[in-house]
């Protein structure tokens, strides 16, 4: 039996964590990036994530990977059941990729966008069919967090739904359809909260590993809040802050300065070694 | 390649790899468990960390952890792990690659 080909266009830390979820539960991917550089490390983090999620049995056993190619060329995504788009979490970005991407595909072929939070519907208008575009919102990393957001968009069709649906539980998602807004739900609610946790430490209330132990012991979050800033990657959370700001309003959106200060510092958490936390090379 | 296939058929003093795995996890959760307690269980260790530990033991100890071994029974407690070497080193000096 063929099994349906899943394109993915953008090899960071989110295109290459959905990859070794895809891959890990024996579905063929090819991944798009502009940059052979970038795709290489792409490579080797997958394999290092396939063991990973192997070790903490978030993989099917006995399940063979399914086959990853990685290309420069978005026309080898033509003939994927579904495109899953994961570049950089900038409307214009995306809104391009999408567009190109929906000019290769076949007609009805479901286009998704992955993002922590840019409502769907501002980039409805650039693809050829708008009723094909849906968003998810997988957590990192992709291979181990079982749950899934789904958004759907306002033109969004049944059939879009219905396919992407069955492909994240072929892939053993449980996916949660919201509908569009900025944020969704997730972001909406995570992302200020990290922001008021950074704005805590700066004033000196507490510790980063004391608002996370915190977190942790009274309130059940799993890991904490600043941790979790550094697994998502402090740059990319202040670009969602900025997003969510522009959209809501919400003064709580407004990236802090300690934020703003790692990123200029290049302490940007997990991948560069250092956020709130360090992290030493056997880590990341 | 031979001063490799030396150090990968040496023994290895037990009590020297508890203490060494002891150390990366001190280092890294900054608290000392003891070599049966299940890291997992007590909140030390998450599925991040496994996979640190995974690393470690593979670049300090010239070994592969693949297949079967690759599940998180093996890396519950330092004594867990420090067996895993062992048994991995073991059957790489006698050239039994399972």
């Amino acid at each position: 039996m063929d099994e349906p080909l899943i394109a993915i266009v953008g090899a960071g830390v989110m295109g290459t964590g959905i990859s070794t979820l895809v891959v890990g539960h024996g579905l063929p991917v090819v991944l798009v990036d502009i940059d052979r550089g970038v795709l290489d490390r792409a490579t080797t983090a997958i394999q290092h994530g396939l063991r990973h999620a192997q070790l903490t049995g978030a993989l099917p056993p006995g399940t063979a990977p399914g086959r990853l190619r990685t290309t420069l060329h978005l026309q080898d995504a033509a003939e994927a059941a579904v495109v899953i788009e994961a570049v950089t979490e900038a409307p214009d970005r995306k809104a391009e990729v999408l567009a190109a991407v929906s000019a290769l595909v076949g007609p009805a072929t479901p286009l998704v966008s992955n993002t922590s939070g840019i409502p769907i519907d501002e980039m409805a208008a650039w693809v050829k069919d708008p009723g094909t575009l849906i968003g998810t919102h997988f957590m990192n990393p992709a291979y181990l967090i079982p749950m899934v957001e789904v958004i759907r968009g306002p033109r969004t069709t049944d059939r879009t739904v219905q396919q992407v649906l069955s492909t994240l539980t072929r892939i053993g998602r449980r996916p949660v359809v919201v509908r569009d807004a900025p944020g969704f739900v997730t972001s909406r609610l995570l992302h200020p909260m990290i922001n008021d946790a950074a704005r805590i430490v700066s004033e000196g209330t507490a510790t980063a590993e004391d608002v996370d132990t915190l977190m942790q012991g009274c309130l059940g979050h799993p890991t904490g809040p600043l941790r979790t800033a550094d697994l998502i990657g402090i740059d990319n959370l202040v670009d969602a802050l900025e997003e969510l700001h522009a959209r809501t309003g919400d003064e709580r959106c407004r990236p802090s300065e300690l934020l703003l200060e790692k990123v200029r510092r290049g302490e940007l958490g997990r991948k560069s070694g250092r956020g709130f936390y360090s992290y030493s090379e056997a880590q990341s | 390649m031979t001063h490799e296939q030396h150090t990968s058929q040496a023994p290895l003093d037990t009590d020297a790899v508890i203490d060494r795995i002891t150390r990366f996890v001190a280092e890294e959760t900054r608290t000392t468990p003891d070599s049966d307690q299940d890291l997992f269980t007590t909140g030390l260790a998450n599925s991040m960390f496994a996979m640190q530990l995974v690393v470690f033991l593979e670049q300090t100890y010239d070994v592969t952890v693949a297949g079967p071994d690759l599940q998180l029974s093996n890396f519950r407690t330092i004594k867990s792990m420090a067996a895993l070497v062992d048994r991995l080193r073991a059957q790489s000096a006698t050239g039994t690659d399972v």
